[in-house]
C-alpha cells in the first residue's frame, strides 16, 4: 500500500511528472530559442513562471459558471496524470498495465482537450468561445489519425497493451520499420493535440488573444499550463514506447534510455514548431482528412495484410 | 455556431495590434461578413502645435509624427519649406538624405517582415529579420546618433556628414543584409505554410487600389507602378539606379514579395550613393523668416506616398502644416480587404498595409444630432459623472487619499 501511494504521488506519478514536464518545457523553450538565434530562458524559468502564476490573483468573470470554471483545470490535469501511470518509464511496463491500456491512455488524453473546450465555453468571452470551438473542430480532425496511427502497430503485434506492444517490437525490432508511416502521422497529429505550431489556431494569440484560456488567470491558468506540459510528456512517452522499442532489463539504464527517447521526440516537435507558420483552422481540417487519414488507413491495411503473411 | 452571427472586436487593445485601433468584425462561422474600421484613438494634435512654433522647432515635432518613417516626414516637410524659401540644397546633402531614406526603408521592411511572421505564428522569421534589422539600426545610430529619430535633417541641408569609416561599415552591412534578404526571399517564395497563409488573403485588385487610393507596397502588389521616387523624383532620385517592384498577386503574399524585393533595390541605391557621394557644403543658410507661400510635396515613405502641405505667411511660424501619412490612404480599402476573408486572416490583413496609427489619426468630432439619447459633457460634468458612477457602486472617490509622491533613488 505505501509503495502504491509512492508510485501514484512521487515516482512515476504526480511529482515526477510535474518535475519532468517543467524540465521538458525548459528544453523546448531553450531549443526553440537557440534555433531562432536567441539566448533562451535559464533552467528555472518554467518553475519561476509557474510559481508566479500560482501567486497571482485568480479572476473569474461574472458571467462564467463558477464551479465548472474552477474544476476544469484540475479535471484536465488529473486526466493527464492518470494517463501517465500506464506509460512505461523504466522498462517495458508502466506502473499499471492491462490488456487495452493503450486505448485508455488515448481516451484519457482526449479529456484535457474537452476540458479546454468547456473552459472556453463557460468563460463566455468571445475570444474564448471562438478558441474553444476551434479546439473542438481540431479535435475531430487529429483524433482519428492519432488513434489509427497508434493502434496500427498494435494490430501487427496482436496486443492491445503498451507493454505487449513494447515486448513484441523488442523481440522483432525490424518490424518497427513497417510502422514508419504511422510514426509520421502520429508526429504530425500530436501537434494538433498539443496545440503547437503549425496547429495552434485554437490559441492563436494574434487572432483570439489566448483562445479558450483568455479569461483564465492565476492558479487556474497555472494548472492549465501544467496540463499542457504534462500532456506533452505523456504523448512523447507513449510514442517512445511504441515506436522506439529499445528496452533493457536494468531499470536505471532503462530510465536513461526513456529520457533519451522522449528527448528525441521533443526535438522533432521543436524543429517543426520553429520552421513552420500557423495554418488556418480550415486548412488544418482539410490537411488532416485529406492526407493524414488516408496515410493512416494505408498503414492499417498494410499491417492487417502483413499479419497474415509474416511469421509471427 | 455556423449560422449564428458573432461580433468580435479586434482592439482597441489586442495582442495583434501594436497601437490602439478598433476593428469590429461580424463573423459567420469563421468568415468575416462585415468589417468596421475605427481609428482615432491616438490623435496628438501635432499639426496644430506646429502652428505656434518656429520652423526649426516644427522640424522636431514633424520628425516624431512616426516612429519608423521619421526621416520621411522630416525630409518631406523640409522640402516644402525649402521650396517656399526658394533654397536649393547641395548635392551632397541630397545624397545623404537619400542614404538615410533608404536605410529607413530597409529597417522598416525588415520590421514588417518580422511582424507579419509573428502574426501568422512564424516566430522564427520574426527573430531572424529583427536580428538583421539591428545591423541597419546600428548604422543609423552611428550616423545620426539615434536608432529611430536620427535628427539628420535641418533646414537647408543635413546636420551630419558621412566619413570614410561610415562608408566602409555601411558597405559591410549592405553585404550581410542583401545575403539575408536573399534567404528571406527564398523562404517567402517557397515555404509551404507561409504561402498557404499569405496567398489569396486580403485581395485588393488593381482597380480597387485606384478606387480606394491605396499607396505604397499595397498598390504595387496589385500591379500599380506607383512609386513617387520614379513618377515625381525628389532629392536627386532621378540619378539613382533602381526599379519599381510590382507584382500581380494583389494579396498579402504580393505585398510580402514587394517588400522583400524592395530591400534589394534599397541596397542598390545605398551602394550607388556610397560610391558616388559628391562633395559640397552640408548646409545652405536659410533665413529664419520664410516668405509667404504655399507648397505641397510628395515623398515615397516605406509605407507609401507621404504628402505634406506647408503654408507660410512671411513670419518665423508656419501658418498651416498638413500631414497625410501613407497609412491614411491605405485605411480606406481596409474594410473591403477584410470582408469575405477568415477571422484568422484579419490581423494579418491589417498588418499587411504596415499601419501606423498615430501618424494617421485625426480629431474626431461627434456630430450630435440625436439629443435624446446622446449628450456632450464638458470636463467638469464628465468628472462629476465618474464620481457619481463610483458612488452608486459604493465607492466614494472623493475620500480617497492620494499618497505623497515618493522618489526612489
Amino acid at each position: 500500500m505505501p509503495l502504491a501511494i509512492f508510485g501514484l504521488l512521487v515516482f512515476p506519478g504526480f511529482l515526477f511528472l510535474s518535475v519532468y514536464s517543467l524540465w521538458f518545457e525548459y528544453l523546448d523553450r531553450k531549443m526553440y530559442a537557440r534555433m531562432q538565434n536567441r539566448q533562451g530562458p535559464p533552467w528555472f524559468q518554467p518553475l519561476a513562471d509557474f510559481l508566479k502564476l500560482i501567486g497571482k490573483e485568480t479572476i473569474i468573470p461574472d458571467d462564467a459558471d463558477k464551479p465548472v470554471f474552477k474544476i476544469l483545470p484540475v479535471f484536465a490535469l488529473a486526466a493527464a496524470t492518470a494517463a501517465f501511470l500506464y506509460v512505461p518509464i523504466w522498462g517495458q511496463t508502466g506502473l499499471y498495465s492491462f490488456e487495452g491500456d493503450i486505448v485508455v491512455v488515448l481516451y484519457l488524453l482526449t479529456i484535457p482537450t474537452l476540458a479546454f473546450f468547456l473552459a472556453g465555453w463557460f468563460s463566455t468571452s468571445v475570444y474564448a468561445t471562438i478558441g474553444s470551438v476551434r479546439s473542438l473542430t481540431q479535435l475531430f480532425s487529429y483524433e482519428i489519425p492519432i488513434f489509427m496511427a497508434l493502434l496500427s502497430p498494435a494490430i501487427l503485434s496482436g496486443s492491445w497493451s503498451i507493454a505487449g506492444n513494447a515486448a513484441f517490437y523488442h523481440t522483432h525490432p525490424l518490424y518497427i520499420l513497417i510502422n514508419i508511416p504511422a510514426f509520421i502521422v502520429a508526429v504530425i497529429a500530436i501537434q494538433g493535440k498539443l496545440e503547437r505550431v503549425p496547429f495552434d489556431a485554437p490559441e492563436a494569440e494574434t487572432e483570439i488573444v489566448a483562445g479558450a484560456f483568455t479569461e483564465y488567470s492565476g492558479r487556474l491558468l497555472a494548472i492549465f499550463r501544467m496540463t499542457i506540459d504534462a500532456e506533452l510528456i505523456v504523448v512523447a512517452s507513449i510514442m517512445a514506447a511504441i515506436f522506439f522499442p529499445a528496452f533493457v532489463a536494468n531499470p536505471v539504464l532503462g530510465f536513461i534510455i526513456y529520457l533519451v527517447k522522449t528527448f528525441i521526440i521533443l526535438f522533432i516537435l521543436t524543429v517543426i514548431r520553429s520552421v513552420m507558420a500557423r495554418i488556418r483552422i480550415e486548412q488544418m481540417v482539410v490537411f488532416c482528412w485529406k492526407y493524414l487519414v488516408p496515410l493512416a488507413l494505408i498503414q492499417i491495411l498494410l499491417n492487417l495484410l502483413l499479419k497474415g503473411v509474416l511469421p509471427l | 455556431m455556423t449560422n449564428k452571427k458573432v461580433v468580435i472586436p479586434i482592439g482597441p487593445q489586442h495582442p495583434a495590434l501594436k497601437e490602439p485601433g478598433c476593428f469590429t468584425l461580424t463573423l459567420e462561422g469563421e468568415k468575416v461578413t462585415n468589417a468596421v474600421v475605427g481609428v482615432g484613438y491616438n490623435h496628438r494634435g501635432l499639426e496644430k502645435s506646429c502652428e505656434s512654433r518656429s520652423y526649426i522647432q516644427c522640424l522636431y515635432i514633424i520628425e516624431r509624427v512616426c516612429g519608423i518613417c521619421s526621416h520621411s516626414h522630416s525630409t518631406n516637410f523640409l522640402r516644402a519649406v525649402e521650396q517656399i524659401a526658394g533654397v536649393e540644397i547641395s548635392r551632397r546633402a541630397n545624397y545623404i538624405r537619400v542614404l538615410m531614406a533608404e536605410l529607413e526603408r530597409l529597417h522598416s521592411h525588415l520590421l514588417w517582415l518580422g511582424v507579419a511572421g509573428h502574426i501568422i505564428g512564424f516566430d522564427t522569421l520574426l527573430m531572424y529579420s529583427w536580428r538583421d534589422r539591428e545591423l541597419v539600426l546600428d548604422q543609423l545610430a552611428t550616423i545620426g546618433g539615434n536608432r529611430v529619430n536620427y535628427g539628420i535633417n535641418t533646414i537647408g541641408g543635413v546636420r551630419r556628414d558621412i566619413d570614410a569609416q561610415n562608408i566602409e561599415d555601411l558597405k559591410k552591412m549592405c553585404t550581410i543584409v542583401e545575403e539575408q534578404a536573399k534567404y528571406y526571399a527564398q523562404i517567402a517564395l517557397t515555404e509551404t505554410t507561409l504561402a498557404a497563409r499569405l496567398g489569396g488573403v486580403g485581395k485588393l485588385s488593381h482597380d480597387d487600389c485606384i478606387k480606394y487610393g491605396a499607396v505604397g507596397p499595397t498598390s504595387r502588389a496589385a500591379g500599380v507602378a506607383d512609386d513617387i521616387r520614379k513618377t515625381d523624383p525628389y532629392c536627386l532620385y532621378e540619378e539613382m539606379p533602381f526599379d519599381v517592384i510590382t507584382t500581380e498577386y494583389a494579396d498579402v503574399f504580393g505585398r510580402t514579395v514587394v517588400r522583400v524585393l524592395e530591400i534589394f533595390e534599397s541596397v542598390k541605391i545605398i551602394r550607388y550613393v556610397l560610391d558616388n557621394l559628391p562633395d559640397g557644403e552640408l548646409v545652405v543658410k536659410v533665413p529664419r523668416k520664410i516668405p509667404a507661400g504655399e507648397s505641397v510635396t510628395r515623398y515615397e515613405a516605406p509605407r507609401g506616398e507621404d504628402v505634406h502641405m506647408v503654408r507660410a505667411n512671411g513670419t518665423e511660424y508656419p501658418e498651416r502644416v498638413r500631414v497625410r501619412a501613407p497609412s491614411e490612404a491605405n485605411w480606406h480599402g481596409m474594410a473591403h480587404m477584410i470582408e469575405g476573408d477568415y477571422l484568422a486572416d484579419a490581423p494579418l490583413i491589417i498588418a499587411a498595409i504596415d499601419p501606423c496609427y498615430s501618424c494617421t489619426d485625426r480629431k474626431i468630432i461627434v456630430d450630435n444630432k440625436d439629443t435624446e439619447t446622446q449628450s456632450v459633457l464638458d470636463w467638469n460634468q464628465l468628472r462629476q459623472y465618474s464620481i457619481d458612477w463610483y458612488k452608486n457602486r459604493g465607492i466614494d472617490t472623493t475620500k480617497i487619499q492620494i499618497p505623497e509622491k515618493k522618489l526612489y533613488f
